[in-house]
């Protein structure tokens, strides 16, 4: 019996994510249904075959469930203030254009607190991957509306239920001038690693919105069920419709989700739009911008 | 360690305050700088995008304050000197990332040009209102360093004082100039870059096993990796243990928070600066820091004239303050006077070292202009009654 035990588990194949994560710190903080914990197995899985020297890649995350990625993430990694990974992201990758960086965090960090700062990365084209966790709430405060929460829907702010227009961030983000524009959820693991590492492999401002449940204060609150039913939502209402029109997607209350790949297009950098501007008026003076 | 010649403008320079500020960034190695339009500060960024193209640095105008108080630390953890500039709205917006700067021991420089406040306030106009806003701002117990420059000359200088001490001690230096010292324009003489003694980072150079993020080796200082150099750090403003992993535990926070406090209070001797004028065998002692510290000379010069024996010590380092020294003249003086540009903030702590020893009188002014000297005069005057 010991033998044959021995057996099976020799036969278990290496977890390759393991080495993605600070695994001394776990277990992680997230509760049971989680989205957070498959979307971080979907970026590990897309980091690992990216190609990219891991020695190079910074995750930055904000402050909240999605912003306690970093936390976990064995890169260097910095787990900022709220709503501000973004223009850390910034400062980091113009100082050291070498480096890949990624920002990593939620619906509320990112476009609420920390709206300003998303919108004017997208325009200014800065090269970073923004992969934006939206579970429709602030888990960590304990379920608080939030620009993403759809109409109608309820939060501990607000009681009777949602009457603010939540953001379509999709067309958010291809308003502003991202180069990548995708949306999955936390059901379609295949596709989301791949949007994942087609993001990566951009040059400029890439952006992939993944709806994640948020089973103990959102859907519970909404009485739609745990994470697995929330997850059967996902695969029941999804459709995957590539280059759609941005501004034709925004989420309902439990409704229809359209995801896949809307953007994909080129657009000089921040940086390669300085140094070629310079260049042209500076001439010889000029010492291109290299970090 | 020297600076590097191409960012020195070697020679003798008609320059006002802001722009001399710039020129000591980048003779201090500064190469990154990350600010937002602000009156009286904006000379200090507009000469920095001007030069930055041809030292090989990067300016970004972000789009408010609170992105470029921290955009400026994801450049020093990508290997940068960084600083940012701004003005007391702006001030107010960068206070939060202060506190993020002392937690996680970033080394940068917050320029100050400080304007009559609060909220909008006077923008052309002078004021030292955000003393105690540079010291106390973000909220929780940590330590900085403030400067206080009262000439050009100075700006260019203690800018770059302002870098070494960042880097030596790695917190947030704040460098509180005012407009008075902004817009001011004198001779600035700037020296050959090899008469221009620079701190280096103190990067770890030991085995990548090793490495703890967060250990000190006696001098309450940890040595600094940056990002991509293999070490897979964590930096966090949340409460953290020696690997920079957070630690929500009352001893760790007992363990972290009063080194970052004591780093200061500890090394306080050896940074503290200050200059003294006749404070030996004075009566009345007139404490001053900035652009005060001219408006009050005519002043103790008249009292002098009239036989008053009148002291002058001027703060070039403001936080931490000179406890020692003020605790020492107290038993000595008969009064201190505080001529300063706000309603009371540093003679709070001119009181609390004094102690009720001496008599302690501000010459306070809210700001919008400088003090005419008389008041000064006048409160000297009476202290040195008694």
């Amino acid at each position: 019996m010991a033998e044959e035990l021995f057996e099976i588990e020799e036969s278990v194949p290496v977890n390759t994510v393991e080495s993605f994560l600070r695994m001394e710190r776990m277990p992680h903080i997230w509760c049971p249904g989680c989205g957070i914990g498959t979307t971080v197995n979907c970026f590990a899985h897309a980091l690992e075959t990216s190609g990219l020297d891991l020695q190079k890649v910074s995750v930055v995350s904000g402050i909240g469930c999605t912003g306690r990625v970093a936390g976990y993430i064995n890169l260097d990694s910095f787990h900022t203030t709220h709503g501000r990974a973004i223009p850390f992201a910034t400062g980091l990758k113009l100082a050291n254009p070498e480096l890949k960086v990624i920002v990593y965090s939620g619906d509320g960090d990112l476009t609420a607190i920390g709206g300003n700062h998303f919108i004017h990365a997208a325009r200014r084209n800065v090269d970073m991957t923004v992969i934006l966790i939206n579970n429709f709430t602030y888990g960590m405060t304990g379920g608080q509306v939030a620009p993403t929460t759809p109409l109608s829907a309820t939060a501990s702010t607000t009681p009777y239920g949602n009457y603010e227009q939540s953001f379509n961030l999709p067309y958010l983000a291809e308003s502003c001038g991202a180069v990548y524009v995708a949306r999955w959820t936390a059901f379609h693991v295949r596709h989301l690693t791949k949007a994942i590492k087609e993001a990566l492999a951009k040059k400029g401002f890439s952006f992939v919105e993944v709806l994640a449940p948020c089973p103990t204060l959102y859907s519970r609150r909404n009485k739609i069920g745990d994470g697995l039913d929330q997850m059967i939502y996902y695969k029941d209402n999804s459709e995957i419709r590539n280059g759609a029109d941005t501004k034709t997607i925004p989420l309902e209350f439990q409704g229809k989700i359209v995801v896949g790949k809307f953007v994909d297009k080129e657009r000089p950098t921040y940086l390669d739009a300085m140094n070629e501007f310079y260049q042209q008026k500076l001439g010889e003076d000029y010492i291109p911008y290299k970090g | 360690m020297k600076a590097d010649p191409k960012g020195v403008l070697t020679g003798s320079h008609f320059l006002d305050g802001d722009h001399s500020c710039s020129e000591g960034a980048i003779a201090a190695g500064c190469r990154f700088v990350a600010g937002y339009p602000i009156t009286p500060s904006t000379e200090v960024v507009e000469r920095i995008a001007s030069r930055f193209p041809y030292v090989g640095g990067m300016f970004i105008q972000m789009e408010d304050e609170i992105a470029s108080s921290i955009a400026i630390q994801g450049a020093v953890w990508g290997g940068k000197k960084a600083m940012t500039v701004t003005s007391g709205p702006g001030f107010s917006l960068m206070m939060e990332h202060i506190g993020l700067a002392a937690m996680t021991e970033t080394p940068c420089v917050f320029v100050d040009v400080q304007r009559a406040g609060p909220s909008t306030g006077l923008p052309t106009q002078p004021a030292q209102g955000d003393m105690m806003q540079a010291r106390w701002g973000s909220h929780g117990d940590y330590g900085i360093i403030a400067l206080s420059p009262n000439s050009p000359q100075e700006c260019f200088d203690l800018t770059i004082k302002a870098f070494n001490l960042s880097e030596q001690y790695r917190v947030p230096v704040m460098f509180m100039m005012d407009e008075c010292v902004g817009h001011m324009t004198e001779r600035v003489v700037i020296p050959p870059a090899d008469q221009i003694e620079i701190v280096p980072r103190k990067f770890y150079e030991g085995p990548k096993a090793d490495y703890l993020p967060y250990k000190t080796n006696g001098d309450l200082v940890p040595m600094m990796v940056k990002a991509g150099d293999g070490y897979n750090i964590h930096v966090t403003g949340l409460t953290h243990d020696e690997r920079g992993y957070p630690s929500m535990t009352v001893p760790t926070q007992e363990k972290l928070i009063p080194r970052l406090v004591n780093k200061i209070k500890h090394n306080a001797p050896k940074i503290v600066e200050y200059v003294e004028d006749q404070v030996d065998g004075a009566e009345v002692v007139v404490v001053t820091f900035g652009i005060t510290s001219r408006t009050s000379i005519p002043a103790i010069e008249q009292a002098r004239k009239e036989g008053m024996k009148v002291g002058h010590l001027r703060l070039v380092v403001v936080w931490p303050f000179p406890e020692e020294r003020i605790r020492e003249l107290a038993s000595r003086v008969r009064a201190f006077v505080v001529p300063e540009l706000n309603l009371g903030q540093m003679v709070l702590e001119v009181e609390r070292c004094v102690a009720g020893k001496a008599r302690v009188e501000l010459v306070g002014h809210p700001g919008g202009t400088v003090h005419n000297p008389k008041d000064i005069y006048n409160v000297i005057k009476k202290s040195a009654k008694g």
